[in-house]
């Protein structure tokens, strides 16, 4: 039995309330009830995920709330297949202690999740959460987060991301958020707002308010904040907004139009192009000495750079070959080298938070298709095409996609979509994230601080 | 194919340029305000157009975007991913020029637009290039750079709403609009 304490208070943080978590057992008994992810289009794993229960009818409420959230979240993960709550043959009540196994390998449960909830008598809730292996009849987890009860949307993530954690080997990407670019009207007088949601399209508000158009929003790693392009003043520049004070600064005097930020893996820098007479370069701005670097100097049109998560390189588009290709350099400048050579043009770079893949936007023969290769170039891989698929952005696992998709009316009288998509690395399980209006330019935040 | 049909519609655009730039005085609503006779903005400007210059020159402010629309063009064409002025390109921006001197008080933003056929941060660079293209060239005929300022929109603010490639010829576009 090992007991550990971790605080999560964020001063001034309304959403993140504080939230306490005791992992009160941690003994994994070694079990067999593995998910292989590396192979695609595996058939989902049946799981049982019960109800939360509770003596009091208020806490039962918020018990099933939050097993709502969990399956959903493993159900959309495409590797787990919740059961059907009636095939059941066991009630919440009866699960306090050890589960009834045969009761569940009847409905081919394979994996088990029970729980309880608790209103402590300060008004916080605690939720005792445990994965049981149904086959081995093994206890595979169990935890106590104890929180503000309006937290109970988070607690149903995290409960997610650690039952994801424990059958699969892979950290889990559930308690996330996306920020977007929330799109309405007709093209030519498009409005564009930033947005935020729940990584399952939950707990929707919008950031800006519409006047100024604003483009490529990207999370801090590190950080509540964002940095993206916006129009303000009819000056196209790169600002930085944080997510809870809502205090928005543009960054840097520059003389040209700033676009295409993205921060440092330390959260420290921005990389970004400026545009100047004609020809875009990359910069490199540190956000606490302002210092600014140029990394590339080239009369091509030099943009979208991704750092390496190791902070040691960039990958960036240029057409200084002739056609939009993708580069990676060193964080200094040095040593830029191409590494797509395929037919067509390539966009967007983004490298992997596993450090080993690019994803990029592909746009050959009318088709605009999301993909990734190595960083070398190499074992180039198409996740999906058509129309219009652009800008790929990596979940923190590095296991899935979001990127945005338009798709044309069909007939008249009808509106052409614009909306964010998810797809696994493996080609599979391709969904849209419902989100209220259209939507483009997603970016996945990191797992939420605790 | 798509090649073709651009350079048809272009070359569509460029005598359409030509008839404008002979004729100052507007015959009838549709094709003769200019370059920018495909837009929703210039068919309307063109509708308050009447047979006699006196009464054009009544009704039209000179200086006003309405004035350029109408009797000069307001928007130059691109090529797919191109950024260089095509010849009927360079004597629209010579004509702009030339109103430019004749309203000395004017300063204007020259946008740069990119067709929905590239990724964003690609075609707002692509923008620029356009603008800055028009606005160099200004320049070299004798226009103040404080009087004509760059702005790229990438392909955020396309006139012609078909995803094909007469409506992506429009959108790549370089348009001068008076401040």
């Amino acid at each position: 039995m090992r007991n550990t304490v971790c605080n999560f208070t964020r001063a001034g943080n309304l959403f993140l309330a504080s939230l306490l978590l005791i992992a009160f057992s941690t003994i994994s008994a070694r079990a067999n009830l593995v998910v292989d992810i590396t192979q695609g289009n595996i058939q989902p794993l049946p799981v049982a995920v019960t109800d939360f229960y509770s003596e009091s009818e208020v806490a039962a409420l918020v018990g099933q709330k939050i097993a709502d959230v969990i399956r959903a979240d493993l159900e959309r993960s495409g590797l787990f297949k919740p059961i059907d709550q009636d095939a059941f043959l066991q009630k919440p009540v009866d699960l306090q202690v050890v589960p009834v196994f045969s009761n569940w390998r009847k409905i081919n449960a394979q994996g088990l999740s029970t729980g309880m909830v608790k209103a402590l008598p300060d008004g916080q809730l605690s939720v005792d959460f445990r994965l049981w292996d149904v086959f081995s009849e093994q206890h595979l987890m169990g935890e106590r987060l104890i929180t503000s009860p309006t937290n109970w949307r988070r607690i149903g993530h995290k409960i997610a991301d650690r039952i994801y954690e424990r059958l699969t080997g892979e950290s889990g990407y559930f308690d996330t958020r996306f920020v977007y670019v929330s799109e309405s009207g007709p093209a030519n007088r498009r409005v564009k707002r930033l947005a935020i949601m729940d990584q399952d399209g939950e707990r929707h508000q919008f950031l800006t308010d519409g006047s100024n158009l604003v483009l490529t929003p990207r999370f801090s790693p590190t950080r509540q904040e964002i940095t993206y392009l916006s129009y303000f003043n009819n000056r196209p520049r790169v600002y930085l907004l944080n997510i809870d004070t809502a205090q928005q600064e543009v960054l840097g005097e520059f003389p040209g139009m700033t676009f295409a930020p993205r921060f440092s893996p330390s959260g420290n820098q921005v990389v970004m192009s400026m545009a100047e007479k004609g020809n875009s370069d990359i910069y490199l701005m540190d956000l606490r000495t302002r210092a600014i670097k140029r990394l590339t100097k080239h009369p091509g049109i030099d943009t979208a750079p991704s750092f390496s998560p190791d902070g040691a390189k960039i990958t960036f588009e240029s057409d200084r070959g002739g056609r939009q290709q993708l580069y990676v350099m060193n964080a200094d400048g040095t040593n830029p080298r191409r590494i797509s050579f395929g037919r067509g043009n390539y966009g967007t770079p983004v490298w992997s938070p596993r450090g080993d893949l690019i994803a990029f936007t592909k746009l050959t023969g009318g088709q605009f298709s999301i993909g990734v290769m190595r960083t070398d170039g190499s074992q180039e891989r198409i996740l999906t095409e058509g129309f219009h698929n652009e800008g790929p952005s990596w979940a923190p696992n590095g296991r899935v996609l979001i990127f945005f998709r338009q798709i044309l009316a069909k007939r008249k009288g009808e509106e052409d979509k614009v909306r964010l998509w998810s797809i696994d690395l493996t080609g599979y399980n391709e969904r849209e994230v419902i989100s209220p209006r259209d939507g483009s330019d997603p970016a996945w935040s990191p797992l939420i601080p605790e | 194919m798509r090649l073709n049909l651009g350079l048809k519609f272009l070359s569509m655009i460029a005598a359409l340029t030509l008839v404008a730039a002979c004729e100052t005085v507007p015959e009838d609503t549709g094709d003769s305000s200019g370059s920018g006779a495909t837009s929703q903005a210039s068919s309307t400007s063109g509708s308050t157009g009447s047979s006699t210059s006196g009464s054009v020159t009544n009704k039209v402010q000179p200086g006003s975007q309405e004035d350029l629309v109408l009797n000069v063009g307001d928007r130059v064409f691109f090529g797919f991913d191109k950024y260089n002025l095509t010849a009927e390109a360079r004597s629209t921006v010579e004509r702009q020029a030339a109103w430019l001197k004749a309203n000395p008080s004017v300063t204007a933003s020259i946008e740069g637009h990119a067709d929905e056929r590239g990724t964003r941060e690609y075609n707002l660079a692509l923008g620029d290039r356009r603008a800055t293209a028009v606005t160099n060239y200004l320049v070299t005929l004798g226009i103040s750079s404080s009087r004509v300022a760059a702005i790229s929109y990438g392909k955020e603010r396309p006139v012609a709403l078909g995803h094909n490639d007469d409506a992506w010829s429009q959108n790549r576009r370089g348009v001068m609009t008076v401040n």
